[in-house]
């Protein structure tokens, strides 16, 4: 079984994000950066994946230079090998998923494993616009994959309770929290990956036209809610929750 | 261009409100873009629900779109349809609910369409072009951004708009779309959990509770004062991954986004992915053992107790005051 999952390198959502003062972007020096929290459910799920059925895992990211980072820690925990389109632009999804788009025909794998969502653009559009892109069935939000005889099912996370999917191979699986626990790299794993390959490529050389469809115009930070106060006792919190904030 | 489309939402065959939050917002878009506000009901059977949804909610006009294809949610299969109503009614903006249906649906539709795609509008406005906002970085920064494709696809924060009643009445037409179900997708089941209590994205009030409650049991005594002011119970995500509540109860960044009129949060310490999801609410109220969790620096009012004593004390104190049921 041939698995592709995908990294994207983010800021480190444990770091308080700075806007620059004249609303340009966000403030990067000094910045934290990890792999997307939701990218390791998938890089995970694929290292079971492979326990289970044999195979190749070949880890993505779409990036600046700085993304084969994340691409390592991914194959120290256990992906075979990487590719990293490289790119200094800020993307929009769109482009992102033209981008994978070309990848997986390349590489022409049996599933795609990524993330739902990223935890700084928070767009939650990659994964869909893929499979869009690809024809591929998509299943997201996944809690729990099981795959057998060529189809993925698939128990996903949706509003009013949970919804199950099959989809057949290839497939797009987005993964949610609680799909799995993502295993830390090894020592070993971490010695192992200096020596896993990584190709590197541009957009141009895949023959994306990776202008944007979406442009950011301004950043600002959101109304701050004012200070509240600590009240002494369950008597004087319904009073004020009746009197002043007329909540009740 | 101009026009709006909106793909409704139903769960089980029933309107969610998210729909008609969705509407409230095609009715601030038209007025920046022109044209009608259209809705798409897809599904097997759904002219009632069409009805429905012309029933003074903003629409101008509904399109019921029958088809076995639709009997049950499917990307694969919705894709499609909402393509071609979108072509039909010449819709510059096409737009659903930030749901987890919303989610799924959109991003294959802007793709099909080639349009660019805004997730989480909660404004459109006009500053020499369509704009909107949108929150990210956990509802830490907020952007406005610029779609540059002639056709536009937008997911919509509904806590941002509120439902129209007394509009006039929609026109409802039938909608043929030319959609063959895919093989390669099978919806299974949806598992819904059964409640009597409103549903979290539209209650007035949420109680929601934390990891610090320690199981599922202790949820009983949130249920007891959710069900004494009309409201829903919701939860961290931490209490959802200990098993301690439903995946459909997490609040936050990547669960359901809240804005009640009365929020407490229980045994939360209020951590960012947290806050993403309520810090839009009208009244917060913590209570927590610990006077240092940050979830005080989002409180309108603090009560630093243990839950345990606190919870029911307020639910009895409640009941005794007359306050709610
Ligand atoms: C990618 C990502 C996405 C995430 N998305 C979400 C999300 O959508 N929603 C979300 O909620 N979290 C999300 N999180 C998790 C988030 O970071 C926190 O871990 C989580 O919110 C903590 O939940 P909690 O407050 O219940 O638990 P804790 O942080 O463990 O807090 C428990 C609190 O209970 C208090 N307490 C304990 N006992 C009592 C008592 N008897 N009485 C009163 N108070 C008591 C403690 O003082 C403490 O403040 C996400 C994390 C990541 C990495």
């Amino acid at each position: 079984m041939k698995i592709v999952t995908t990294v994207k390198r983010v800021t480190d959502p444990d770091m308080k994000v700075k806007i620059k003062p004249d609303g340009t972007g966000i403030v990067t020096d000094g910045v934290e950066y990890r792999m997307n929290y939701f990218d390791e459910y998938g890089v995970e799920e694929a290292i079971r994946l492979k326990q289970e059925h044999g195979g190749e895992i070949v880890v993505v990211s779409v990036g600046a230079d700085a993304s084969t980072k994340e691409i390592r820690t991914a194959l120290a925990m256990g992906a075979d090998r990487g590719i990293l389109v490289e790119t200094d632009e800020e993307l929009d999804s769109d482009a992102v998923a033209r981008v994978l788009a070309e990848v997986i025909k390349e590489e022409a794998p049996d599933i795609v494993l990524m993330g739902k969502q990223s935890v700084d653009t928070d767009r939650n559009q990659a994964g869909q616009m893929l499979a869009a892109y690809l024809g591929y069935p998509q299943a997201t939000f996944a809690f729990e994959l099981k795959v057998a005889d060529g189809w993925a099912t698939v128990g996903r996370e949706v509003d009013g309770g949970t919804s199950t999917k099959r989809v057949k191979l290839p497939a797009i699986v987005t993964a949610d929290l609680r799909l799995n626990e993502p295993r830390y790299a090894s020592l070993p794993g971490i010695i192992k990956a200096k020596r896993k390959k990584i190709d590197r490529k541009t957009p141009g050389d895949l023959g994306v036209d990776t202008a944007n469809r979406v442009n950011v115009l301004q950043y600002e930070a959101p109304e701050t809610r004012a200070a509240g106060q600590i009240v002494e006792s369950v008597d004087e919190l319904i009073e004020k929750l009746r009197t002043e904030a007329k909540a009740l | 261009m101009g026009n709006v489309l909106v793909v409704a939402e139903l769960q089980a065959g029933v309107v969610r409100k998210v729909t008609l939050d969705t509407i409230a917002f095609a009715r601030q878009a038209v007025d920046v873009i022109g044209g009608q506000v259209h809705v798409l009901v897809l599904g097997d059977g759904v002219d009632a629900q069409a009805a429905e949804i012309a029933a003074g909610h903003g629409a101008d006009v509904v399109h019921a779109g029958n088809g076995a294809a639709f009997a049950n949610y499917i990307a694969e299969n919705f894709t499609p349809a909402v393509v071609q109503a979108a072509e039909a009614v010449d819709a510059e903006i096409v737009c659903a609910p930030s749901s987890m249906f919303g989610k799924d649906l959109m991003p294959c539709v802007a793709a099909k369409l080639g349009a660019g795609m805004v997730s989480d509008a909660t404004e459109v406005f006009d500053d020499g072009g369509v704009r909107f906002k949108r929150p990210l970085w956990s509802g830490n920064v907020i952007t406005t951004l610029e779609v540059t494709t002639p056709r536009k696809v937008a997911t919509v924060r509904t806590t941002e708009f509120e439902a129209i009643s007394g509009y006039a009445d929609a026109s409802v037409q039938a909608f043929t779309a030319d959609v063959g179900a895919r093989d390669d997708a099978e919806f299974v089941s949806f598992d819904q959990v059964k409640s009597d209590r409103p549903e979290l994205t539209d209650a007035a009030v949420v109680i929601a509770g934390g990891r610090g409650l320690g199981s599922g049991e202790n949820f009983d005594m949130l249920m007891t004062l959710a069900d004494q002011l009309g409201g829903a119970v919701g939860a961290s995500r931490a209490a959802v991954d200990s098993g301690y509540a439903p995946n459909d109860w997490q609040i936050g960044q990547t669960g359901k986004v809240v804005a009640p009129n009365l929020y407490i949060a229980v045994a939360i310490s209020g951590a960012i992915q947290h806050l993403a999801g309520m810090k839009g609410s009208k009244t917060i109220v913590a209570i927590n053992k610990d006077g240092d969790a940050p979830i005080f620096e989002v409180a309108d009012y603090g009560l630093v107790a243990d839950a345990f004593t606190a919870v029911p004390e307020l639910t009895e104190k409640l009941k005794s005051l007359g306050i709610g049921s």
